[in-house]
């Protein structure tokens, strides 16, 4: 839930200027999505390429070095999928 | 002491910016706002007003250009007519929604097609709800006053909106006029530095116009609305101090003879010198009429005009633009709106005149008055008419 959630007009600041830099994240994007990314690691060679096309940033390296999307913000709009170039990864439908 | 001379209208403005020392403006040429921008090109190329030009590509960037510029806290103007504000557009309501106090001149214009670069009210009814404070003028004079207003309106903390001027294209911008131009030390008295309170600054980062969900988008909205009616009290605080300051004394509505008058006209913008003149002659020849202009159409000044209509009998509002395929001129439409829960009212009568240009003269506003009467009285099958047209 993000904190404006609850706040009245008389609390917002001008013209909704938001001065609190990264406040996006309180904002969870992830459950806009109808499709889910899924990781093949045998196909993936951690080039990055899904990292640096993931238009909401949502994509990061885990232990291993295997970039997975974080579901909380993952939109699903397959942007990933679409242009790994091992073909790595596969959309799955959200049930 | 202020010099009055004479000086083209456009170029009054010009100076009218200079002397409240704007910092940045971003404009694109267009007919009949052409002269207030090439003046401050000059103005600015001459070295006479420190401040960045920006010569756009056209007026959505000029609006966007501006955005920029009065984020991070820069006094901004530009000016622009007809199309051109047309062109804006979407930009205007990001400018009143971010609180973006930007001032515009508006050269009023016809809209195309057919291409038509005289003036009427057609761009500026068509920005009506854009969020902005609109305020007319009828003289070169009060032109040149109001920019200085629009200045200290817009950047006053209580506000913070962005403000248009309104003059007609041609019949004020091309205009040489008699005008008291300020003198730098008044104007420094008169308007205040300018400060916004939370610009765009690497150091400090902010988000303007940032996403906002169902949650949180009305609250918006509704701080907007507030604002914008929380405008209308400075407004009145800013013209009295300007009256107070420099002798010349402005009202949302202003009337002429409109006592007790049980006929009223109602105009706006410089058509209203030649309304005035029809007033006196009717008035002379015994006729009960007044004349209502409305300075302030945005934040519109409901309480002053019921006031200054509720003993007519008839009101005959002339619109300067056309609501296609709505209840008439959006001035009358507005004024009925006004007037429609009020007890005791007169009857409106729509008509629309003054179109591209077409000039309206004392025997014009004699029969438009007369007819509007007419229709009120008797009654029409239409919910407005148009004034001067060839059958």
């Amino acid at each position: 839930m993000a904190k404006t959630e609850n706040v009245p007009w008389k609390k917002l600041k001008i013209g909704t200027i938001i001065d609190e830099p990264g406040s996006a994240v309180e904002y969870e994007t992830g459950d806009w999505k109808s499709q889910r990314p899924l990781l093949e690691k045998a196909k993936c060679n951690k080039c990055g390429l899904c990292f640096i096309y993931c238009p909401e940033g949502c994509i990061r390296p885990d232990e291993e070095g295997y970039f997975i999307a974080d579901l909380t913000f993952c939109k699903g709009c397959g942007i990933c999928a679409r242009e790994c170039p091992k073909k790595a990864i596969m959309m799955a439908v959200e049930e | 002491m202020a010099k009055r001379i004479g000086i083209e209208v456009s170029l009054a403005i010009a100076e009218a910016v200079k002397l409240a020392q704007a910092d940045v403006i971003a404009a694109y040429p267009i007919t009949p706002q052409t002269h207030i921008v090439e003046h401050l090109a000059e103005l600015v190329a001459d070295g006479e007003l420190d401040a960045n030009y920006i010569p756009v590509e056209s007026e959505h960037s000029a609006m966007s250009a501006c955005l920029g510029s009065a984020a991070v806290g820069a006094r901004t103007f530009t000016a622009t007519a007809g199309q051109g504000l047309e062109l804006m557009h979407e930009v205007l309501y990001i400018a009143s929604g971010m609180r973006l106090p930007i001032v515009m001149a508006v050269a009023n214009r016809a809209l195309s097609p057919p291409i038509n670069i005289w003036g009427d009210h057609s761009d500026a009814m068509a920005v009506r709800d854009t969020g902005w404070i609109q305020i007319f003028t009828e003289n070169g004079q009060e032109v040149v006053d109001n920019i200085l207003c629009a200045f200290r309106i817009a950047g006053d903390q209580r506000v913070l909106l962005p403000v248009m001027v309104h003059l007609d294209g041609f019949h004020l911008t091309h205009m040489i006029e008699p005008i008291y131009m300020p003198e730098q030390n008044e104007v420094d008295r008169f308007l205040p530095p300018h400060q916004y309170p939370m610009p765009l600054d690497p150091n400090r980062p902010v988000t303007m116009g940032g996403f906002s969900p169902p949650y949180i988008y009305t609250e918006t909205k509704k701080a907007q609305v507030e604002t914008l009616a929380a405008a209308k009290p400075v407004i009145l605080e800013c013209w009295q101090e300007f009256g107070r300051s420099f002798g010349r004394q402005y009202q949302p509505v202003e009337s002429y003879h409109s006592q007790r008058a049980r006929v009223l006209l109602l105009t706006m913008g410089s058509y209203s010198g030649t309304a005035m003149e029809t007033i006196d002659k009717m008035r002379a020849e015994g006729q009960d009429v007044g004349l209502v202009r409305i300075r302030l159409w945005r934040p519109f000044p409901f309480l002053q005009l019921r006031q200054a209509v509720k003993d007519a009998e008839v009101m005959v509002v002339l619109d300067r633009a056309i609501s296609f395929g709505g209840p008439g001129g959006p001035v009358a439409s507005e004024v009925k709106s006004a007037l429609y829960n009020e007890k005791k009212r007169p009857r409106v009568a729509s008509i629309i005149g003054g179109l591209g240009g077409r000039d309206i003269t004392i025997a014009g506003f004699e029969a438009i008055i007369n007819r509007g009467v007419e229709i009120a009285e008797k009654g029409s099958e239409q919910e407005f008419e148009m004034f001067g047209v060839r059958e």
